[in-house]
């Protein structure tokens, strides 16, 4: 930790986001709200981490941050003053890397001084200062496509750096990245942080891996989806360099995975229980390989029907943005229970996991259909057409009018998949027309 | 690493190389060039007659020269053209939603048409002059290549991807280095690509406006294009030998000198490198880049650019929001001009045709166009009943790929006008049908996309596919219709679509062609657009013009396109 900067950090902020909200507007003129009365404070010689599912609004934070849109309502505050477009002195590191594939790593580097304007030595000074410090020495002139997803990464870094940022907006720059590569580089950058080796004086990093957020921040605020909203902040007292074995490190991801399920069983429970809740809620694009498999993993020893979230993440490699969706649909399908950071199979779960393919069909067509309140609907709409096909544009502006359009494919999609594996109607893509018959 | 970027690394240290020696020799005879071959655009118009196009072949260099000095000159304002026109349309939804239609409808009216309506405009801007001449065989180049260019510059802006954008915003570049560090380059690949593509029908059409005659207005300039139609009119097949050997000459250097280096050059900038494919080529390229001199020139240039940029210095990263609102005002104005300057055009054209024209003339050249259209689907299907299994053939075996698809694409680039008279010369003589035998010559330079195409396709095939077909032994004709038609079928489509708009453009001067005083002509939209052009009919041009775009744009909205995308959804292998 860097101390001195840690003894002003009671003085002002770096950094200031008060009731910012963000929504856009659909295709029928209606709001969507992304973003819900967000309030954020970083101050010097912290670590902050924005956790939480795709969809949960923490990108689209880190991009008003950026200045690269504009709240549609609340205030964004760099050093007291109002961000209106990209600050000097708040810098990015992408997801993508997002390097300019023509130009060498040093130009990649150069380029951000070269837009302020610095005069042509100090920019050879600084860049190549910056490629040193993030361990790039001799790969100035090469280009991005001759380098490892790692390597192009430490570009994006050393490009964000040598600009003399004060904040560093990270947005979960090691998911691109194979395990391997993505902790070295983790292991790196704390390390220059703690040392105090880089220009900035604070950070914020976009994540959905909570183990990489334990690892990271000092303060890690969780997000929850619909509208995307902070729902829990969390201190990260464990002293750096932190080991993940470290019964502190997994008790506070533990902690996070309840905290997590636990905000997620509210938001499913407004549709799950009773069944008719209506259409609107957004399906999620979950393969029924991931769902049985899932099953079939609770079901069996050790867990024989009940297991701990983070522990069948590491069994199965599933991140929770793959995890979460696939627990929370077997929950809306009733097959399983999600709670205290636990997933518990209930017995329709476990006869599904025992059965054969067949067997299992019926029980996934009858489940879908009983709890599933678009596939119930899509399923009367063809019973009651003569004809027994109905165009997907007829459902597509039905759920419009709940989502966004992109949402509205997702979920229809997402039903597409799950109905075929039911085999309760079927789709043809090339037409775009759902039916009762089956294909020949 | 390609020998391009070593070139490029030596080029800063390092005594002169015999880089700099080719360089330097490249450098200097393009310059003498340009000093040569321009002295004569300035001269008096009368200057044409006192020394009229000869058929002395030693003449032949001198006027290929010129025609290339013009194929050089539409190109550049082509790129202009694209650089600004592309740029606004897709920076500004509201403008793009009026300029992308107008650029698609420009791109489905004949080229010659264009000329022959505004040839005697641009004489009348250098009045006595052959520069106005002159600006009318560069702008015929200009209107094939430019529509095409903009198009793919267009896309090409639209789909920068999100992250980069970001990037360049965040570390706060300005909307003009913002333009040429990640648009512009960006975009290059497809660019020159589509250049390329068009060249063809650039040298079509230079040719065939350097001796064009429009009612009283005749020009003749000094050109590959003007010695033909001298050769015709003499029924000098000697001449016309030449004439093809020079154009193949030209094409062949153009393609060495001008599109290798840039294909080279451009590919650096592709976005997605796909492992495996082979760095494209080219020794002048590798020239000019080891060249001390020519590094030296260029960062000159870089740092000339810089200056411009700190001129021009907007910043549109900001996001405040009055400049926001001036945009959207100055959008707003610029698109009421141009919906005016369209309801405009569109006024005077009906107060302009109205009068002399009757709604027998519009059933007429309607029925004309069907002729044609009816030509054009036969030569298509024909062409690929002939081209899509050799393709196929072809591209499946690399070795005869690699020698045959250069071949195909330097035909498409060959001009097929200059090869008309000699099939012209053959009906003559053998009292052949006219509106059957001059047919062909309109996919005569346009086929070869089918065929060039349809081989990339099948050579683009991915090996597991075909060993999947021989473990299985799918073979015969079962092989043909589930693997090697729908294979190639996306690029088939695309290499069908631009032998079909290149046929109707060839239409006008294939379906009326003469040898010596022997005029033949076939019945058609072509032919009759050909004969107002000659008897100086307007009305008539400009009615068979208006008539054909409109053929060519519903042919391409109500068949083409949607095939397109049906092809692409349902057969692209990705």
């Amino acid at each position: 930790m860097n101390a001195n900067l840690k003894m002003n950090s009671d003085t002002q902020p770096l950094l200031d986001v008060v009731h910012a909200r963000k929504s856009f507007t659909k295709g029928d003129g209606g709001e969507l709200l992304v973003l819900d009365d967000v309030n954020l404070t970083v101050h010097p010689g912290e670590v902050v981490g924005l956790l939480g599912r795709s969809g949960s609004g923490k990108s689209t934070l880190l991009r008003l941050i950026a200045g690269l849109s504009k709240p549609s309502g609340g205030l964004v505050n760099y050093l007291g003053t109002p961000v209106t477009g990209p600050a000097e002195g708040i810098s990015m590191v992408f997801q993508s890397f997002a390097l300019f594939p023509w130009l060498t790593v040093y130009e990649n580097v150069a380029l951000g001084l070269e837009a302020m304007h610095v005069a042509r030595d100090e920019i050879r000074r600084r860049s190549l200062a910056a490629i040193d410090l993030i361990g790039l020495d001799g790969f100035e002139s090469a280009y991005p496509r001759e380098l490892s997803g790692g390597m192009r990464q430490r570009v994006g870094f050393a490009r964000a750096l040598v600009v003399h940022p004060n904040i560093l907006l990270m947005d979960e720059p090691f998911s691109a990245l194979d395990v391997l590569t993505a902790e070295t580089l983790r292991t790196d950058f704390l390390e220059l942080w703690s040392d105090g080796r880089m220009p900035i004086k604070g950070v914020i990093l976009v994540t959905h891996n909570i183990e990489e957020a334990v690892q990271m921040c000092d303060r890690i605020l969780v997000f929850a989806t619909n509208p995307g909203r902070i729902v829990s902040e969390i201190q990260v007292t464990i002293p750096r360099p932190r080991d993940r074995n470290d019964p502190a490190f997994a008790g506070l991801v533990e902690q996070i995975y309840v905290e997590m399920t636990a905000k997620k069983g509210r938001t499913t429970a407004r549709v799950s229980p009773a069944g008719g809740g209506g259409i609107d809620m957004i399906l999620p694009r979950v393969s029924s390989n991931i769902l049985a498999g899932l099953l079939e993993t609770v079901a069996a020893p050790p867990f024989s029907g009940r297991a701990d979230l983070p522990e069948i993440a590491s069994e199965l490699t599933l991140e929770i943005d793959e995890l979460f969706p696939a627990a929370e649909t077997l929950q809306m399908l009733r097959f399983a229970e999600i709670g205290g950071g636990d997933i518990h199979l209930l017995p329709e779960g476990i006869s599904f996991a025992d059965a054969e393919v067949d067997e299992r069909k019926r029980l996934f067509a009858r489940h879908l259909l009983a709890y599933v309140p678009l596939a119930a609907h899509v399923r009367r709409v063809l019973d009651e057409r003569r004809t027994h096909a109905a165009p997907s544009s007829r459902f597509l502006d039905e759920l419009e009018d709940h989502m966004s359009p992109e949402a509205a494919e997702e979920s229809l999609r997402a039903l597409v998949s799950w109905a075929r594996y039911a085999e309760i109607f079927a789709y043809d893509d090339e037409t775009g027309q759902f039916s009762l018959e089956n294909p020949t | 690493m390609s020998t391009t970027r070593t070139a490029w690394s030596t080029a800063s240290r390092g005594a002169p190389s015999r880089f700099d020696l080719i360089a330097l020799i490249l450098v200097i005879g393009l310059l003498a060039f340009l000093a040569a071959t321009s002295k004569g655009v300035l001269a008096p118009i009368t200057s044409l007659d006192s020394s009229p196009v000869s058929l002395n072949p030693w003449m032949l260099p001198g006027y290929v020269a010129r025609t290339t000095l013009r194929m050089l000159a539409g190109l550049s304002l082509s790129l202009l053209f694209t650089f600004t026109y592309a740029t606004w349309a897709a920076k500004s939804p509201r403008a793009g939603r009026i300029l992308i239609p107008v650029l698609d409808v420009l791109q489905s009216v004949p080229i010659l048409g264009f000329i022959s309506v505004t040839v005697v405009f641009f004489m009348s801007l250098a009045p006595g002059r052959v520069l106005g001449a002159e600006f009318a065989a560069v702008f015929a180049i200009f209107t094939s290549q430019a529509w095409n260019m903009a198009f793919s510059f267009y896309q090409s802006i639209r789909t920068v991807p999100t992250e980069l954008i970001e990037a360049s915003r965040s570390f706060r570049l300005s909307g003009w280095s913002r333009f040429w560090r990640l648009e512009v380059p960006f975009g290059m690949p497809p660019l020159v690509w589509n250049m390329m593509m068009s060249m063809s029908g650039g040298w079509f059409f230079v040719v065939a406006s350097e001796a064009i005659s429009v009612g009283p207005t005749t020009v003749t300039l000094p050109g590959i294009g003007a010695y033909i139609d001298l050769a015709i009119r003499q029924k000098d097949l000697h001449a016309v030998g030449y004439a093809i050997i020079a154009m193949l000459a030209v094409i062949l250097v153009y393609d060495q000198l001008l599109f290798r280096p840039l294909v080279a050059w451009s590919d650096r900038f592709r976005f997605e490198s796909e492992p495996g494919a082979p760095a494209p080529n080219s020794w002048v390229l590798d020239a000019l880049a080891g060249s001390r001199i020519i590094a030296r020139a260029l960062r000159r240039m870089r740092g000339f650019g810089r200056m411009i940029g700190a001129a021009v210095r907007v910043r549109p990263g900001a996001i405040s929001t009055d400049t926001a609102v001036n945009a959207k005002n100055l959008d707003r104005i610029a698109t009421g001009v141009v919906a005016l300057l369209l309801g405009l055009a569109g006024w005077q054209a009906v107060r302009f045709l109205a009068p002399e024209l009757g709604l027998h003339d519009i059933a007429k050249t309607l029925g004309l166009g069907a002729i044609t259209a009816l030509r054009v689907f036969v030569l298509i299907a024909i062409a690929s009943c002939i081209w899509v299994p050799v393709g196929i053939y072809v591209g499946l075996r690399p070795k005869v790929a690699q020698v045959v698809q250069p071949i195909a694409q330097f035909l498409a680039a060959f001009p097929a006008n200059l090869l008309f008279p000699v099939a012209v010369a053959a009906i003559v003589k053998f009292h052949l049908s006219a509106n059957i035998w001059l047919s062909p010559l309109m996919i005569l330079g346009t086929q070869w996309y089918i065929l060039f195409n349809v081989i990339a396709g099948a050579s683009a095939m991915p090996g597991e596919m075909r060993h999947v077909s021989n473990n299985f032994h799918v073979n015969g004709w079962l092989w043909w219709r589930k693997i090697g038609l729908p294979a190639v079928m996306p690029f088939y489509v695309t290499g069908a679509i631009t032998a079909s708009g290149g046929s109707w453009n060839a239409a006008i001067v294939a379906e009326a062609a003469s040898w010596g005083d022997e005029h033949l002509s076939a019945t058609g939209l072509g032919s009759y657009i050909a004969t107002a052009t000659t008897e100086g009919d307007f009305h008539r041009i400009v009615l068979g013009v208006v008539t054909m775009s409109l053929y060519v744009l519903l042919i391409n909205r109500l068949l083409w396109r949607p095939l397109y995308y049906y092809a692409e959804r349902k057969f692209r292998l990705s």
